[in-house]
This record gives structure tokens, C-alpha cells and sequence, in this order.
């Protein structure tokens, strides 16, 4: 579990090599190549602790904004920055972390200029050109699938991924595989991390020592 | 929700690559990978992906919940919260 806290930097600098190699490679080959390494991506252990790391970050930032939170204690505060920080790990290669992404910069800046907007953009336009438009297209076109129960479900499915309500089906169900891995890897990682902190908070209590963390003693 | 307007639509999908993919949903889902052997039909993986996200929405968010009572909590605490301050930030 220390692990996850003593070595962020070095898996950081070690994954960073691995994602401009996997970059390249998934240009030249195929889509399904990609998707594949995208799930082996969410499972790899590299990535999980990328997000704890970037998401304890983002906590930090949350506990200390408000010492005093209100009735549901900011646990909602708690799920945006963890689900903003999940849009981050998927670097804005799936329409879903862009949604979320956009959302949040929708409300953030509804009364400012548009060139926020404009900019993220711009920055999910360089990382997949061919998908940063999303096509309007209506489900009744695609009379392949003309049975109104897989249709309903699907669009059932489209409203609970992040910004998929209007894609077409195909859209919609290779975006729910990739937001489905990520859904995940968020949940083992939070998990961990809550082991982690109440691990402490119980060995506060009971005893002076740390249960087993390897940490360099410094001064209290 | 954005108000754009894209030339090159979908033209038809093939209920081949509707096929592809729907398996692969299923695959991700654990409750479905115990009895495959392709028995599950469209519909069924589609209702199963629909709750396994729900379930998973749910845990997202007790597990917020339970991390910001114990961030909460850490930071009314003694020594052992200097350090995992120190760890924090």
C-alpha cells in the first residue's frame, strides 16, 4: 500500500517513455490494436498509481479549501475531483473524458468568453482529429437495428456514460467499454486509498508506530 | 450539448460490427464472463453493462463519501496526521 504514496515519481518517468512508444504505435496500426491496449492500460498497475498519485493532489486541494465541510461531509466534492482527475488520466482520447472535462469548464466559465472553451477544444482536436467533431446523427437512421428493445437499452446506456446521449450505437458501446475499465480502476484505486488513510487513522488511536511504512525519519 | 454539425455522418452500421462489439462488452462484465459461450443476446449484455455502471457509479460515490469523512477526520488529528499531511501535499 506505501507503495502507492513512496513511488509516484519514478513510475511517472518510467510511464511516460512507455505512452509516447504505445503513441506511436497505435497510430500505425489498427483501431481495434488501440482499444486493446486501452483496456490493458486502465488494468496496468502503472496507470493506477498515475491516477492515486494526481488524485491525492486533487484531494488536497479539496480537504483544505473547506476545514469545515456541510452535511454530506463533501463527499460529492470528493467524486467530482475524482472523476475530473479520471478524465485527465484518459488524456481526452475518449469522448467521455471530454465531456466531463467540457462540463466542468461549462459551468466554470458560462459567463466568461468562449476561448476557455475553444482552447480544450483545440487540445482534444490534437490528440484524435477524426473524433473531435461529434456527428449528429440520428438512431433512426441505422435501420440495422430496427428491434426497439436493443435500441431503447442502448440509449438507456448513453445517458449513463458521460457525453454520449446523442452518439450513434456503435459510438456509444465502444465508449462504454473504455468508461467501463475506467470506472474500475478508479474503484481500486479509491479503495486502496481509503484502506490507506483509515489504516492510519486506526493506528493513531491505538499505538505511536506506523503499521509498516518504509518512511525516511523525518521530523515531526 | 455542443451545438455542432458534423458533413460525414455514419452511414449504416453493420450488424456484424454491432455484433463485435456487443461481445466485447460483454467480455468486460464479470457477471456475464462466468457463463459465456455467447449465450447472452444483445439485449441481456446491454442491461447487464447498464447495471454493472450503475453499481460501479455507487461505489464511486461511497467511496467519495468514505474518503472525505476520513480526509475530514485526518485533519483533526494528532501526529500520525502530520504525516500523512506531509504525504498529501
Amino acid at each position: 500500500m506505501a507503495s502507492l504514496i513512496t513511488n509516484p515519481v519514478t513510475n511517472t518517468n518510467s510511464d511516460r517513455s512507455k505512452r509516447k512508444k504505445k503513441k506511436n504505435s497505435m497510430v500505425k496500426q489498427n483501431l481495434q490494436r488501440s482499444q486493446k491496449e486501452d483496456h490493458a492500460r486502465w488494468k496496468s498497475e502503472a496507470q493506477q498509481q498515475i491516477y492515486s498519485s494526481k488524485l491525492i493532489q486533487a484531494l488536497s486541494q479539496v480537504s483544505l479549501g473547506t476545514p469545515s465541510p456541510s452535511a454530506p461531509r463533501g463527499g460529492r466534492a470528493v467524486r467530482k475531483a475524482a472523476d475530473r482527475v479520471l478524465a485527465v488520466a484518459a488524456k481526452g482520447r475518449t469522448r467521455w473524458s471530454r465531456a466531463i472535462l467540457t462540463s466542468r469548464l461549462k459551468l466554470k466559465f458560462r459567463k466568461q468568453k468562449r476561448s476557455q472553451r475553444g482552447s480544450v477544444a483545440a487540445v482534444a482536436a490534437a490528440t484524435r482529429t477524426s473524433r473531435s467533431k461529434k456527428p449528429r446523427v440520428s438512431v433512426l437512421k441505422l435501420k440495422a437495428k430496427s428491434v426497439p428493445t436493443v435500441q431503447r437499452k442502448v440509449k438507456v446506456l448513453g445517458r449513463l456514460v458521460p457525453g454520449c446521449r446523442k452518439q450513434p450505437l456503435p459510438v456509444i458501446l465502444e465508449e462504454a467499454t473504455d468508461y467501463i475499465a475506467a470506472l474500475e480502476m478508479q474503484v481500486r484505486a479509491m479503495s486502496a486509498l481509503a484502506d490507506l488513510l483509515s489504516g492510519s487513522g486506526a493506528a493513531s488511536s491505538s499505538s505511536a508506530t506506523p503499521p509498516e511504512w518504509p518512511m525516511p525519519p523525518t521530523s515531526q | 450539448m455542443s451545438g455542432r454539425r458534423s458533413g460525414s455522418g455514419v452511414s449504416s452500421i453493420s450488424d456484424d460490427q454491432i455484433t463485435h462489439l456487443v461481445s466485447k462488452l460483454q467480455q468486460l462484465i464479470p457477471e456475464l464472463c462466468a457463463r459465456r459461450s455467447h449465450k447472452a443476446s444483445a439485449s441481456k449484455v446491454l442491461q447487464e453493462t447498464c447495471d454493472y455502471i450503475r453499481n460501479l457509479h455507487k461505489e464511486v460515490e461511497d467511496l467519495s463519501d468514505r474518503l472525505s469523512q476520513l480526509l475530514a477526520s485526518i485533519d483533526t488529528d494528532n501526529d500520525q496526521a502530520a504525516i500523512v499531511r506531509s504525504l498529501l501535499m
